[in-house]
């Protein structure tokens, strides 16, 4: 139960995939700019993500490693990845549409955030087993919501403050996002993995 | 190799047949016009419109709730298009008004002037001389553009016109306007 508690703990704050690990930086960036659609898009990247990083290993455990034809990771979990994303829009289209409406714009978004492909190949990486593999992809969305609602709710602030000219719009944001990183380094020391 | 091909194959088979399949099962019975009018917008997702995408915009325009020129990254060509799919009027597009703050001066037309010092009192720089019942005149150095004479005016005798820049006076570009 510990390792599990610290593999969350782990991903959500001192090994956040997008402040730490930089990845999956264009949603994050491109988002942001409102409190809602990052909910929005925060709501679908952890499903999605939970989801894509169980398949993906199942499909190595079971088929690639059976086989050996574990070159073919990337490409496979690509795969696995785009039928997921498009599995789900298709169901929650049809089953919710009231969902839809709030996630559906995001939906394909997600199947190129770079952080779904990367929970899959460090899963891999780091010898996961299906639950510890789960609770990583789990825990990386929940991470990349925090973050991302966190620097959305700071750049609806930042829209409203007086900035400097030169400093409008990217240039401020990409500061705040660097602040932010440095805030999320601070958390650096909270457990030893 | 001949395995790869075959794994790889194979499970794209699969997963091509359940989407497939997804696909019919799950199929959504939209309306047709929609899906049609968002098939003439450029797909940028840009939120120009003030929808947060195309397909939302494009319900928009089903719904009668938005004109069909508020999609800037289209331009005229995705207007005329929408124009001519919906049977309506096209309207000339709406581009964001750029509005360039110019040095104004205030010029008396000192044959009209009946002296009233109305202006003078009004100008908070002091840039007008004049005395009652006598012609009112504009010193331009001290003059800021400030408008503030013009109202008062009984006889509209004022009128701003914009300076042209001069050596002395041309400056740097403020830097929203590069």
């Amino acid at each position: 139960m510990t390792e599990y508690l610290f593999i969350l703990i782990g991903t959500i704050l001192t090994n956040n995939f997008v402040l730490v690990k930089f990845l999956g930086l264009c949603p994050f960036i491109s988002v942001s700019t409102r409190f809602e659609t990052a909910m929005g898009m925060g709501l679908a990247t952890t499903f999605v993500l939970t989801l894509s990083a169980v398949l993906s290993y199942l499909t190595d455990e079971y088929l690639l490693v059976p086989l050996q034809l574990e070159f073919l990771r990337t490409m496979t979990f690509i795969l696995v990845i785009a039928v997921v994303v498009q599995f789900t829009e298709m169901v929650v289209h049809k089953t919710s549409p009231i969902l839809y409406q709030a996630l559906g714009i995001f939906l394909p978004l997600i199947a190129t955030n770079c952080i779904v492909l990367g929970v899959a190949l460090l899963n891999v990486q780091e010898q996961h087993n299906f639950m510890e593999s789960a609770i990583y992809g789990f825990g990386a969305a929940v991470g990349f919501w925090l973050v991302l609602v966190l620097f959305a709710a700071v750049r609806e602030r930042v829209a409203l403050a007086d900035v400097p000219l030169v400093f409008k719009g990217a240039p401020i944001t990409l500061i705040t996002a660097g602040i932010m990183s440095m805030a999320f380094m601070g958390f650096a020391g909270l457990i030893k993995v | 190799m001949l395995l790869t091909i075959g794994m790889l194959g194979i499970l794209s088979l699969i997963f091509g047949l359940l989407l497939g399949y997804t696909s019919v099962r799950f199929k959504v019975e939209g309306n047709p016009i929609i899906e049609q009018i968002n098939s003439h917008l450029p797909q940028m997702q840009c939120g120009k419109c003030s929808y947060i995408g195309c397909h939302p915009y494009a319900e928009a325009i089903a719904n009668n709730e938005v004109a069909i020129n508020q999609c800037l990254p289209g331009g005229e060509s995705t207007m005329l298009a929408l124009a001519r799919f919906l049977d309506r009027e096209p309207i000339p597009l709406e581009a964001p008004e750029e509005v360039v703050p110019t040095k104004l001066l205030a010029i008396i037309d000192e044959t009209a002037c009946i002296g009233c010092t109305k202006c003078i009192q009004a100008c908070p720089v002091d840039a007008i001389l004049g005395a009652p019942k006598w012609m009112h005149t504009v010193i331009a150095q001290e003059c800021t553009g400030c408008e503030l004479c013009v109202i008062v005016c009984p006889v509209d005798c004022i009128k701003m016109a914009p300076v042209p820049a001069t050596l002395s006076r041309w400056k740097w570009p403020h830097p929203s306007q590069i």
